[in-house]
């Protein structure tokens, strides 16, 4: 893939390949706006319907299709969460759901639109996976595999910018960078945040600290072989993510290492239980915290292991 | 049809229903409910489905989804007659051993989608007959909803997107059984004048006499009913059909009953008299 590729063009080769694959959308065209042409009736705008969507790509994906689903979050995984459950998750079907503008990236739409439990929601459906890409590099780089994997996705859509460039997707394996064997921080992250992460990192790796990040890419299945290997290298554990503190990479890192009981410092940095000021991305990820430098602020005070060095 | 075709379909559902009514021992099954469409499901099979019961799977069969799943004891009955169910295995009936349970389960030849949750396969059957146009085949998909099940918003959201798409190989065929689970439909959501809604919608309706094969001929005899539609045909039928004593009452849902009163609704099926059952009636879920 190159720098330049964009979602639509990289979902258009995969359908040119595959008839089985049909793109879908509940009238959320943005992603896919050059999509409909060029697919013809393997495109099917269902309107304003998540529920009949999801509904419809059940019944398509029983004949042997692909659907490629499209709303945003909040209504493809809340509006049509007992679709999703009863007509693709229980038998399994392989229909890959994009949840649009997730979490942060809903901007100034305000709480309606901000999908803040759409990884709890999807993650708790049996036999349904998550894939949380950090950019359009990651989402580019892990799409193929995930809509060609049998089992029902759902992809956390982000495009935003790379800040790196990414390795091709394997399944339940996370990208991990600058790791040693004695770190002082591991930032494990799913999603839009990853930029900020990256750029947090290089603050706390000025002041002289040892950073490793895990982009966990899919949190379902999530690569606890990853998580524990950073939970025993680094003196602290910190996961940040643009949802809910319950449910999402929080819980996940807290159920793989309470399992394994390990003891180790940990910080969770999320929306914790509210919504976020509705604004433009700038100023939304201020208002929530989420900017490099307060989360490079919050690591080096929060942490008394780190501070005490 | 000529006599003798007529006489096989009402002895077809008869068996049918001996074995809904037998379900309804031990557990107990959605008695009414399975009754009610009894003679429709037959009449689908029988008649108008492209379905060979030696190859349920068949790329080229009709396929019929029941979104009313709990009313999956008149489908088991009719896959027994068929001869795509050993009748033995309906005594596993709620039995963890097997996967005949209150609602349908794919795990069963000739089951083509699991349902229980109303209001989701009639999107689930338009997903198949869009794939079936885009293939250009002719198989018709066929769902059958309950009535109460039309008070699900999901079925009027997706019969927009049919009517958008014009899927005229989709046949909505309606239990009109007059009951949602505890009380009459006009009661508590009046549906009339309900074939005016479907048309409303952008479909071609029909009503029928659903205990009456002579007119689910004519109900079904051109499809579809409107070229450029879907179909929709609304079957007339009565709670319980088959045993008075079930006959029209709201409290005869859900039952449950003993091996002795079972015993006599099959008495009462095969003689047309009246049997007293003083046990308690019903189970109303």
């Amino acid at each position: 893939m190159t720098a330049t590729a964009t979602y639509a063009d990289t979902l258009l080769a995969l359908a040119r390949a595959d008839e089985r694959l049909i793109v879908m959308t509940a009238e959320n065209r943005a992603p896919i706006r050059s999509l409909p042409a060029a697919l013809g009736d393997r495109f099917l705008d269902t309107g304003i319907t998540e529920q009949t969507m999801v509904g419809m790509a059940a019944g398509l994906a029983l004949r042997g299709r692909i659907p490629v689903v499209h709303a945003l979050a909040t209504f493809l995984t809340m509006r049509a969460f007992e679709f999703i459950r009863t007509d693709v998750g229980i038998p399994a079907l392989p229909v890959k759901l994009v949840g649009t503008v997730p979490g942060i990236l809903s901007e100034a739409n305000g709480p309606t639109h901000q999908s803040l439990e759409d990884i709890a929601l999807m993650r708790g459906i049996p036999n349904v996976n998550v894939f949380c890409p950090a950019d359009v590099g990651d989402l580019i780089a892990g799409l193929e595999v995930v809509v060609n994997d049998p089992s029902p996705w759902y992809i956390r859509y982000c495009d935003r910018p790379a800040v790196t460039q990414h390795a091709p997707l394997e399944i339940g394996t996370a990208e991990v960078f600058a790791a040693t064997e004695e770190d002082d921080v591991a930032i494990i992250v799913a999603g839009a945040l990853f930029r900020e992460v990256w750029d947090a990192a290089a603050l706390l790796r000025n002041d002289g600290l040892r950073v490793r990040i895990v982009n966990l890419r899919t949190v379902k299945p999530a690569d606890e072989a990853a998580i524990l290997d950073a939970a025993k290298a680094a003196l602290a554990v910190v996961t940040i993510e643009d949802h809910f503190e319950t449910g999402g990479v929080w819980s996940i890192v807290a159920d793989v290492i309470a399992r394994a009981s390990i003891s180790t410092q940990t910080l969770s940095i999320s929306c914790g239980d509210s919504w976020f000021a509705p604004a433009l991305l700038p100023d939304a990820l201020h208002t929530a915290g989420f900017t490099a430098e307060a989360i490079a602020a919050r690591i080096s005070t929060e942490l008394s292991t780190l501070t005490s060095f | 049809m000529d006599d003798a075709e007529r006489d096989a379909l009402e002895s077809f559902a008869h068996r049918v229903r001996r074995h809904v009514i037998g379900m309804s021992a031990g557990g107990g099954c959605f008695l009414g409910a399975s009754l009610s469409c009894a003679d429709v499901v037959t009449y689908l099979y029988r008649r108008f489905l492209r379905f060979d019961p030696t190859h349920p799977s068949d790329p080229a069969r009709d396929i019929m989804i029941l979104s009313k799943g709990h009313d999956v004891p008149a489908l088991y009955g009719t896959f027994v007659e068929l001869g795509m169910l050993d009748e033995s295995r309906l005594k596993n009936h709620l039995s963890p051993s097997d996967h005949i349970y209150w609602h349908p389960n794919r795990a069963i030849p000739g089951i083509e989608f699991h349902s229980g949750s109303l209001g989701h396969c009639l999107s689930v059957a338009m997903g198949i007959a869009y794939d079936v146009r885009l293939r250009g085949d002719d198989n018709r998909v066929v769902v059958l909803l309950g009535d109460g099940e039309l008070n699900e918003g999901s079925v009027w959201e997706a019969l927009l997107v049919a009517s958008a798409y014009k899927l005229d190989n989709l046949v909505v065929v309606v239990d009109r059984n007059g009951f949602q689970a505890n009380v009459r439909t006009e009661e508590l959501i009046p549906l009339e004048p309900l074939a005016a809604k479907f048309e409303a919608f952008g479909c071609a309706a029909t009503t029928v006499a659903g205990h009456d094969f002579d007119d689910l001929d004519r109900g079904f005899e051109q499809m579809p009913i409107t070229a450029g539609k879907p179909s929709v045909v609304i079957a007339k039928t009565i709670r319980g059909k088959g045993v008075a004593q079930l006959e029209g009452r709201a409290d005869r849902w859900f039952c449950r009953f003993s091996d002795t009163e079972v015993a006599a609704l099959l008495d009462e099926l095969e003689s047309g008299v009246e049997t007293q059952i003083d046990a308690e009636v019903l189970v109303v879920r």
